[in-house]
């Protein structure tokens, strides 16, 4: 870091010279107000609230009122923030936004947790003297996500700048000039881009508002909170869910450095209702025989029952999920042994799954972090659909495309954070991104260039890539056409300074990934610091890969075999994994079926017992992300009713067959789990033990100003109950305990004296925008040995057939993730089954655009609406995955499409 | 008295064509410069001159064009732009010219063109001269069909596209980095400085923005050389500038005259001296967006340094004259009123702060006002100040309001006293 030094006030400091003054003074800690700022956006000096007096050195006495944020931090810069004059200036700046704010703080969602609030407060702007009308605006139904208060607005830009530069949206903008300037769509409706949620925390005052919190609305202050990780996918991007009255009322963004930053997608943001569902289950219940309902149970039965199904370890399989923590997978391993734990996939995903993990363990490219793509010059996906499966890697994207032009901006001596001045000198142009897809994604638009071919046919890509980059590189025989955009693909990486290769399991395809780790490879022998970025599924893929298992198809032969009578099945629904039939006969071959789930599945109905599991909210436990990162989530509330975490239950069965591992806390767990598996040691030290105090204290979940404790259960004891103990996690179910910063990954919400929004996140920051005080969350597992020769065989070209498809997966950012379906506003916005062909396809089988379409696989019938997609290769067709209605089949795979016939639904 | 931008204009009032602009001389410093002169010495030339930028602004044009990148390493294309945009209140002086010399405003970007090796120019025209995108429009056509625009112009290597682009009308849009904002299709709000138009300017790259009336007097230093466009004026700022008046005196109208001129002479000899009945009580010299001097100044001298001395600002020297029957009030609030509707939004003390002023003027002039409204319009003026402001349309806006509550004062006093305006009635 370049650094200068500036005087502010009669004292010096060194500062990042490379940035502006705002940025230097909130990183000293001043308390200087702003608006249209944000250390992720850089500076456009609109709303003119950092104003301070910049002097042009010591003999000048009267100085000039300048904007810190555009202003650079060069050497010898001397400014005053307290000077009376700047501080004018800023009490003004408030007082004219407040000509217009409507004084609603009452009925304000944002009351309490307000930038515009802190700000004024800051300002000292006390008193109002305009005594005319104010202008109105009429508000927007934006969709299921967002409340939309425009009279609230004071037009500082940030959110247009998000949604669209940042983000790439286009259905929202601003219109209209002078005091009447809007922020929304052109007309009614939801906002489609998939990180709308992040306006909640960019807007400063209250005109984005939490629909979702809206419905079940609490202050700020009055919600318990934890530190968390995202369950949606496998980013694992770090949030704080926010709970009052046994509800989880909202996600917040938990910033961390290498991963999401300051956003979060909106699956990630609003996916949290699943928890609040009436599908969970929330008391053990029992099937007396196979044809009974499940009833509820008492305690005692239920243990008595778990003895006699699982007196026999060596009788039961159990089936851990990828979307369990590594906690309960590894209590599940332990009950059955490791021969008879099952990784809850099918053998397929295992097979993927493994190979991920092998190319991350002992490939060439270290694992590439989001922070890592944000901030590359260079990118080539090789397969995935990256909005949809991964999509805050998406966002990365588009910030990555930015990087390489930068160097015009740079030559002219532009300052990088100095936002509309780059963006005006690099106009339109783009760093290199190339994507190979089977068909169209959401950021075909920022490409280089995009090729679309069967899955097979984009790994003979990559390996002619790889050939291009590297003469030790597999041979392969490829088209012109191909071997021309290969060449252009490997000049454009390996001219990079941090190329980054992305591939995943979600295609389905194993060559693709092999195809992803020959082009790391070959750049890193071409001595490039190059790194692989994969796209898994769930957020446990990489955790219980790691772990490692048998798969579904291998538990039923088990089964079938006759070694094993019993299945113990944590958190996972078998009909999404494997085909119904299979499923039918895993569940049909076992005598006894234990299930733990948070909600109820179709699976659960087979139960002859069903115990409560609770959620990321309700427990702790530890994830690894696609980064091969294990981070911890800490609970937030202690569930009603008999919920727990699946490992308590699991240990409450081998207590029931008096195999007792005297696993009282997760702690402990994690230490049988570290002996265990050498490779997962590690993941201890995600975050630190329950033991952990500072000074003495637990980390409190609530924040100081919490309203009503001792009355909030007045209606059952006038007496305060003490606060729930918390065996796993050294934080308090109170406002009590240490009140200054936590270490980064016990941090349960942002909050500093005189900064009660989200903004108080500077606070937390060793410098604004960067890395979390005191180190980030959680600790990286794999690196990579590259200990891995190059994959040799490449597929042989796709080749169409007469009659039949090449069914590829389709994922759906709303609707293909299993839990936050359960989240109204999710189920709202995800898409109708569909299969996407091409158009001369469609013409073939006769099919008008609105027709329906019967799929046809080995796993069964399926009939969906039509989407004709140009972008779809002949001979294949994407169908719509993970949906409801379209589970458990496993693509690619070949099967037929007809029209279905009429009136069919 | 020479009058080089507009001896030559027809007294109908019509536009002259090619060939009558060729008669009067027309094309002839473009000739001679693409023959005979080195884009660096133009641009020495100009600066030479001391032709300051007739918009409002006064900045040195040769100086504005040294800092364009040259040579095969800049970045290209580079554009030049006439900034047409013309919307100041009470200025009429490039309308002048783009109706009736449409040729000297080419020949003029056409020269400026030149001497930044820009390749691409554009005219940026206020939506309302609808007369002048007539005569504009047949003058480039004409420029082309006899290849004095588009390729190898009068065979030197030289090329220039020319564009004609009709705004969409927003006062902003005069502000020159709002201008190239629009033209790129964005948003017509203001850029931060630094990076200038010149390194970073119009697409991302260089670019030259000049009012039409500065273009047209670059025709006129080639044609003349220095020391004859320098002996133009009566003092050391180069050339004539096109003065104006209106309000009511005389003969309203626009005059090419020499530099320096005093306002006493523009108003006796050329606007005839005020109409009968009516007295002289101050004027804004130059637009909207400058202070107004009071009958103490008229002996000044109407360029850009001598009335910066007496407080105010030349602008685009164009007057507009207050007189002892027109409210004050009303004239400052006319003014306010349109700054406010005219703010682009962006900033929060132009946006939030101007129509504050409107209301506030707005109460006075209905006779609801306080007597704490001055102090807080003097306020409101200093906060609105350069440099608090992202671009100059607020400080602009301010400097009519802070001089009209010093000079005027007793008139506003009298307004919230009397809780009326006293000039009701008064003005027909």
């Amino acid at each position: 870091m370049t650094t200068a030094t500036v005087h502010i006030d009669g004292r010096d400091y060194r500062v990042d010279a490379t940035q502006n003054l705002l940025h230097a003074c909130l990183s000293l800690g001043f308390d200087l107000p702003y608006f249209c700022w944000h250390p992720a956006m850089g500076s456009v000096g609109a709303c003119r609230q950092c104003a301070v007096k910049q002097f042009r050195d010591e003999h000048d006495p009267h100085g000039k009122i300048v904007m810190a944020c555009m202003t650079p931090a060069e050497e010898g810069t001397r400014i005053s923030i307290e000077d009376k004059d700047a501080h004018e200036f800023r009490a003004s700046v408030i007082e004219w936004l407040m000509v217009n704010h409507p004084h609603d703080c009452p009925v304000c969602d944002e009351g309490g947790e307000c930038h515009l609030q802190d700000m004024t407060v800051m300002t000292g702007h006390d008193y109002r003297r305009y005594r005319f009308t104010k202008r109105t605006h009429r508000n927007q139904d934006l969709g299921p996500f967002i409340n939309h208060e425009m009279n609230r607005c004071i037009q500082c830009y940030r959110c247009v700048r998000f949604y669209r530069d940042h983000a790439g949206g286009r259905d929202f903008d601003v219109f209209g000039c002078h005091d009447d300037v809007y922020f929304g769509r052109h007309t009614d409706g939801a906002l489609e881009n998939e990180f709308s949620g992040n306006l909640i925390e960019v807007c400063p005052t209250g005109v984005f508002d939490d629909k979702t919190l809206a419905r079940h609305y609490t202050r700020k202050w009055d919600l318990q909170t934890s530190p968390s990780v995202c369950v949606h996918c496998a980013v694992g991007c770090n949030t704080i869910p926010g709970e009052r009255y046994g509800e989880l009322r909202r996600i917040r963004n938990r910033y961390h450095n290498d991963v999401n930053g300051y956003f979060l997608c909106d699956r990630g943001r609003f996916g949290y209702e699943f928890v609040n569902s009436p599908a969970r289950v929330r008391a053990p219940l029992e099937r007396r025989h196979k044809d009974a309902a499940p009833a509820a149970t008492t305690d005692a039965a239920v243990r008595s029952r778990l003895a006699q199904l699982c007196a026999l370890p060596s009788r039961t399989v159990g089936i851990g999920s990828p979307r369990a923590s590594l906690e309960s997978n590894f209590a599940l391993r332990t009950l059955v042994g490791a021969d008879r734990f099952c990784l809850g996939v099918s053998e397929r995903e295992r097979r993927l799954l493994l190979l991920a993990l092998a190319l991350l363990r002992d490939g060439w490219a270290r694992a590439a972090s989001v922070h890592d793509v944000e901030t590359a010059d260079a990118a080539f996906v090789l397969g995935e659909d990256v909005p949809n499966a991964a999509p805050r890697l998406a966002l990365a994207l588009r910030q990555l495309v930015r990087q390489a032009p930068m160097e015009i901006s740079d030559g002219l001596g532009i300052p990088r954070w100095n936002d509309a001045a780059v963006r005006e000198a690099i106009q339109h142009e783009r760093g290199p991104l190339f994507l190979a897809t089977s068909g169209e994604t959401r950021i075909d638009e920022i490409a280089t260039a995009v090729h679309r071919a069967a899955p097979d046919d984009l790994a003979r890509l990559g390996f002619a890539v790889a050939q291009a980059l590297d003469p030790e590189a597999p041979r392969i025989e490829v088209g012109d056409g191909v071997r021309a955009l290969a060449g252009r693909i490997a000049t454009a990486l390996v001219t990079a300074a941090r190329p980054i290769v992305i591939a995943g399991t979600t295609a389905g395809s194993e060559p693709l990934l092999q195809a992803a780790a020959n082009v790391a490879h070959a750049l890193v022998a071409r001595g490039r610091d190059a790194r692989l970025a994969l796209v898994l599924p769930e957020c446990n893929s990489l955790g219980v890969a790691m772990m490692g298992g048998a798969s579904l198809e291998a538990a039923l032969e088990t089964l079938r075999r006759g070694e094993a009578d019993t299945l113990v099945i944590v958190e996972n629904d078998l009909f999404r994994r494997v085909d119904e039939r299979t499923a039918h006969a895993l569940l049909g071959a076992a005598r006894h079926v234990v299930v733990v789930d948070e909600v109820e599945t179709q699976t659960t109905h087979y139960g002859d017992i069903l115990l409560p599991a609770a959620t990321f909210a309700e427990t702790s436990g530890t994830l690894v992300s696609s980064e091969g990162r294990a981070q911890r989530f800490f609970d937030t509330f202690v569930p009603a009713g008999d919920v727990r975490p699946s490992w308590r239950w699991i240990a409450e069965i081998l207590d029931a067959c008096a195999r007792n591992e005297g696993w009282t806390s997760l702690d402990e767990v994690l230490a049988a789990l570290a002996r265990t598996m050498p490779e997962l040691a590690r993941v201890v030290d995600a975050a630190p033990p329950a033991r952990f105090r500072e000074v003495g204290q637990r980390i409190p979940r609530q924040p100081h100003r919490y309203s009503g404790r001792t009355a909030m259960l007045a209606e059952l004891t006038v007496h305060e109950p003490p606060p729930p103990s918390d065996a796993d996690a050294p934080l308090a179910h109170s406002m009590e305990g240490y009140p200054c910063q936590a270490p980064s990954s016990l941090v349960p919400l942002f909050w500093s004296p005189g900064w009660n929004s989200v903004q108080a996140l500077n606070r937390f920051q060793e410098e604004v925008g960067g890395p979390l005080r005191g180190g980030e969350a959680g600790v990286r597992l794999l690196e990579a040995s590259g200990a891995m020769p190059y994959f040799l065989e490449a597929p042989p070209p796709f080749a169409t057939r007469a009659g039949q498809w090449l069914i590829v997966p389709s994922y759906s950012l709303f609707g293909s993730e299993e839990l936050s379906m359960l989240s109204p506003g999710i189920a709202e916005r995800a898409p109708a089954p569909h299969v996407a062909l091409n158009p001369d396809d469609a013409g073939t089988l006769r099919l008008a655009p609105e027709a329906r379409v019967v799929v046809t696989l080995a796993e069964g019938k399926w009939t969906v609406a039509l989407r004709v997609s140009s972008a779809i290769p002949r001979g294949v067709a994407g169908l719509s995955v993970g949906l409801p209605q379209v589970r458990g089949v496993a693509l690619p795979a070949w099967g037929t499409l007809e029209a279905a016939p009429p009136g069919e639904a | 008295m020479e009058r080089p931008l507009t001896q030559a204009l027809r007294a109908d009032g019509a536009p002259l064509d090619i060939d009558e602009y060729e008669r009067a001389g027309g094309y002839r410093a473009l000739r001679t410069a693409l023959r005979e002169l080195q884009p660096a010495a133009l641009t020495a030339m100009v600066k030479a001159s001391n032709l300051l930028g007739r918009g409002g602004a006064g900045f040195p044009t040769g100086v504005k064009w040294q800092a364009v990148p040259m040579g095969p390493s800049a970045r290209r294309p580079k554009y030049l732009v006439c900034n047409a945009d013309e919307m100041e209140p009470g200025t009429f002086k490039d309308r002048l010219l783009l109706e009736g010399n449409p040729h000297l405003v080419l020949e003029g970007m056409m020269l400026a063109a030149y001497a930044i090796e820009a390749e691409v120019a554009y005219v940026f025209l206020r939506w309302a001269y609808q007369r002048a995108e007539e005569t504009m429009r047949a003058a480039i056509a004409e420029a082309y069909a006899r290849g004095y625009l588009g390729q190898h112009i009068f065979g030197s290597p030289f090329s220039l596209e020319l564009h004609l682009h009709t705004s969409a009308g927003r006062y902003i849009c005069g502000e020159e980095t709002a201008l190239l904002n629009s033209l790129e299709g964005a948003r017509a709000i203001p850029r931060a400085k630094p990076p200038y138009p010149q390194t970073s300017g119009l697409w991302g790259k260089p670019v030259v923005v000049q009012n039409v009336e500065t273009l047209c007097n670059v025709p006129v230093i080639v044609e003349r050389g220095v020391d004859a466009y320098k002996a133009l004026s009566r003092t050391d700022e180069g050339g004539t500038k096109i003065y104006g008046a209106s309000g009511r005196v005389k003969r309203p109208g626009a005059w090419e005259l020499p530099m320096g001129t005093t306002i006493r002479e523009l108003l006796e000899e050329h606007a005839g001296g005020m109409r009968d009945g009516y007295r002289f009580r101050g004027l804004i010299p130059g637009g909207a967006s400058t202070d107004f001097l009071g009958e103490e100044h008229v002996d000044v001298k109407m360029d850009y340094a001598s009335v910066m001395q007496v407080g105010s600002r030349m602008g685009t020297g164009t007057m507009v004259v207050l007189d002892d029957r027109t409210c004050p009030v009303g004239m400052v609030l006319s003014l306010e009123l349109f700054f406010a509707r005219e703010s682009c939004g962006w900033c929060t003390p132009c946006r939030e702060g101007l129509p504050w002023v409107a209301r506030t003027l707005a109460a006075i002039e209905a006779g609801q006002g306080q007597e704490s409204d001055l102090e807080l319009l003097a306020q409101q003026s200093r906060l609105l100040g350069p440099g608090h402001t992202f671009c100059a349309l607020a400080p602009g806006a301010v400097e009519p309001l802070q001089s009209a509550v010093k000079l005027f004062r007793d008139d506003f006093l009298r307004h919230i006293r009397e809780r009326r305006c006293p000039f009701r009635g008064q003005a027909a």
